[in-house]
């Protein structure tokens, strides 16, 4: 029983450091769907950070640096997403394709000209990553029976962006639900004409809705390529972002209820991991595949209205014509 | 943009217009590579060369545009009905389970003439079904066709992974992928289809699925301008409130579109399945799928703009493998690059350049004002 209660720690603590990028691209999406903008160019804003944030780190050897930059890349593919479908009007689907296929062509590109490895950007020594925090009293705490091992396994031992992370989610609510800014963003992705009406720009909002979103993507990428991993390998976002994605669509466009979603996706995860080859009673063994693909499958069936009810924000996706 | 923009000829939104977007996508495009520290121009003369002049060039970028014919008419089909079919890549990778149980289960019973367009019905029925789901669950269901469809690209990759390394495998492979398709079903190259006719081409993968892809072509016109269901997918896809008062079945349409959509991109699976890799491998649809999005916009969802814009794609897929082997620093990844742009310039910019240029025109058109003339 106690081995199995330890196993299961260690599948919450794998959850929380899969469940990381998500958190903040699920968030960035939340900015920037509650406006009005469709997102699916989540996975090229965190693939862009991702390789912005090795390529500056393993150049300049800062994690800082690295992961500014990565912010800056996050903003900049967002901004050519707003100029494209709020400035020009464009299709929000046709942008978020063209930005997602731009950052897998671009990091490989300018990956093989700056380090000619084949699209993979240089390991990182450890000093240059984010690496592991040490909280305080972890030791003293050993001693505590129970608690004393969730402290150090569970609360204590990321690195500082698996934090960030997490208070960004309610960073996020805070926001979007008790500020000026948050009143506002949240009325342009319903009723942007009466927005316009109260002399408030709506292109600005949702700008400014899209920069918060790309800036989250770009720590999201830093996560991944100088703190979870040490360097940038080519497509490593591996379908993180559509995963986030799917995460605000399961919770309903909520920052609380999109954590949950990718807590639970994360937890999808890191329980396939530690499930793979083990027959479960009653069911046997779990096509790996199965698990894997349990947030698509989730996701369709909520969308279907077969769990819930989904509300989307009434605006999304319409370009505002004054 | 105070003054109103003057309405733009037809020829230049339809010639004029594509070429400006594409020249900008491959300026900028030409902006990196210099970044880079190559010479765009001599780049783009390799890819010119190795997409046209070396020998069985031409057989390659022809056998690539089958595939972007295929997933560029399953876009614009869904596009005429205002339906945004983002699963080609996964409509496709089913078209390929299809195609394989098709030749699995019969053609190895039967003559080529019968088995091979059972195996392509096999294609077209399959790309089909995971096409037809999303179009139910937004008709019916009032899912967003959008976020459905990508759902359906990663539930049908991780279904062919789980097929192809599970019970399709073909005995003692390590790597993922079924056994030869029965012989009767495979399509036959084009080099070795004109040869009796005693014309000799160079031999390349591109084989008699190009035959086909012309055939959906003509199809695509067809269904779209000349028959009743045509005239009611864009009935749909113009204004759905009216189609439906104008007594047609809404619902219904959007879900026969989408399955005819999933089933072109289905088809795609005749020519790397069938007439190329005789098997089933992962990952074949290379990224097919998302590229028909922007010949779909090229095209103007026209099977003669598509045919256009597939044989450009296909021309920057072959051409581009040739960088590989010419620079040091610019490989065949730059012609994602130049999809991104092209996608960025042609459908999500598509009207930045349309007021300037009007209003050029414009200028330079002699003015028909009654009150001047």
């Amino acid at each position: 029983m106690a081995d199995f209660l330890y196993q299961l720690l260690l599948s919450f603590d794998a959850t929380l450091r899969i469940a990381t990028p998500l958190m903040l691209c699920a968030m960035a999406g939340i900015f920037s769907e509650r406006s009005g903008i469709v997102d699916i160019s989540l996975e090229g804003k965190l693939l862009s950070g991702a390789f912005v944030a090795a390529t500056v780190a393993a150049l300049t050897g800062s994690a800082w640096l690295g992961l500014g930059c990565a912010m800056l890349a996050g903003i900049f593919m967002s901004l050519i997403h707003g100029f494209a479908c709020i400035t020009h009007k464009g299709d929000q689907v046709v942008s978020g394709v063209a930005i997602n296929i731009l950052a897998s062509g671009l990091t490989i590109v300018l990956g093989i000209a700056l380090f000619k490895r084949g699209g993979q950007t240089p390991s990182l020594p450890r000093e240059d990553r984010f690496t592991p925090i040490e909280w305080w009293g972890v030791d003293m705490m050993d001693s505590v029976p129970v608690l004393g091992t969730i402290y150090r396994q569970l609360i204590s031992g990321h690195n500082m962006l698996v934090y960030v992370a997490l208070l960004a989610v309610p960073l996020t609510a805070f926001i979007l639900y008790r500020s000026r800014f948050g009143l506002r963003l949240r009325a342009v992705g319903e009723v942007p004409e009466a927005v316009d009406s109260a002399g408030i720009s709506v292109t600005w909002l949702r700008y400014r809705a899209l920069i918060v979103g790309g800036a989250l993507c770009g720590i999201a990428g830093a996560y991944l390529s100088i703190a979870q991993g040490g360097n940038f390998v080519r497509e490593m976002s591996a379908g993180k972002g559509y995963i986030a994605l799917a995460a605000v669509i399961f919770g309903n466009w909520k920052p609380l209820s999109a954590f949950m979603a990718c807590l639970m996706f994360g937890f999808l995860e890191a329980a396939t991991t530690r499930l793979e080859g083990v027959a479960l009673p009653l069911i046997g063994e779990v096509p790996t595949q199965l698990m894997l693909a349990m947030p698509y499958v989730l996701t369709v069936l909520l969308l279907a209205g077969f769990i819930g009810k989904p509300r989307p924000p009434a605006a999304i996706g319409k370009p505002y014509h004054k | 943009m105070s003054t109103p923009t003057p309405p733009l000829p037809r020829w230049a939104d339809l010639i004029l217009l594509p070429i400006i977007n594409l020249f900008a996508a491959f300026f900028i495009c030409g902006l990196i590579v210099l970044a880079i520290g190559e010479n765009p121009i001599e780049a783009l003369g390799v890819m010119i060369k190795g997409a046209f002049v070396y020998s069985g060039g031409l057989g390659y970028t022809l056998f690539y545009t089958t595939n972007y014919i295929f997933t560029g008419l399953a876009v614009a089909l869904a596009f005429h009905c205002m339906m945004f079919n983002i699963g080609g890549e996964g409509q496709a990778l089913i078209g390929g389970l299809g195609a394989a149980l098709a030749s699995f289960g019969l053609g190895v019973y039967l003559p080529a003439p019968l088995a091979i367009p059972l195996a392509v019905l096999g294609a077209f029925i399959a790309g089909g079904i995971w096409g037809v789901i999303p179009g139910y669950l937004q008709a019916k269901r009032g899912s967003h066709i959008v976020i459905t469809t990508i759902m359906f690209n990663f539930l049908a990759a991780s279904l062919m992974v789980y097929l192809l390394a599970g019970p399709m495998l073909e005995a003692g492979q390590q790597s993922p992928q079924t056994a030869r398709l029965a012989e009767s079903t495979l399509l036959p190259k084009m080099a070795d289809m004109l040869r009796p006719l005693g014309i000799n081409i160079t031999s390349s993968p591109l084989n008699a699925s190009f035959l086909i892809a012309l055939g959906a072509m003509a199809v695509f016109y067809v269904l779209v301008w000349h028959t009743r269901l045509g005239f009611n997918i864009r009935s749909v896809g113009q204004n759905q409130e009216a189609a439906h008062y104008a007594g047609i079945n809404v619902a219904r349409t959007i879900i026969i579109t989408m399955a005819i959509s999933g089933g072109f991109a289905g088809l795609l699976a005749t020519n790397e399945i069938l007439g190329f890799n005789h098997k089933v491998v992962l990952n074949f649809t290379a990224g097919y799928g998302f590229t028909g999005i922007a010949v779909a916009l090229m095209g103007r969802n026209h099977p003669i703009g598509i045919f256009l814009a597939a044989l450009l794609f296909g021309a920057l897929t072959q051409g581009g493998g040739e960088l590989d082997f010419e620079f040091q620093s610019i490989t065949r990844e730059m012609v994602l690059l130049i999809q991104g742009m092209i996608i960025l310039f042609s459908g999500a910019l598509a009207y930045m350049f349309n007021p300037p240029l009007a209003r050029m025109i414009a200028k330079f058109v002699a003015p028909k004002d009654p009150a001047n003339g």
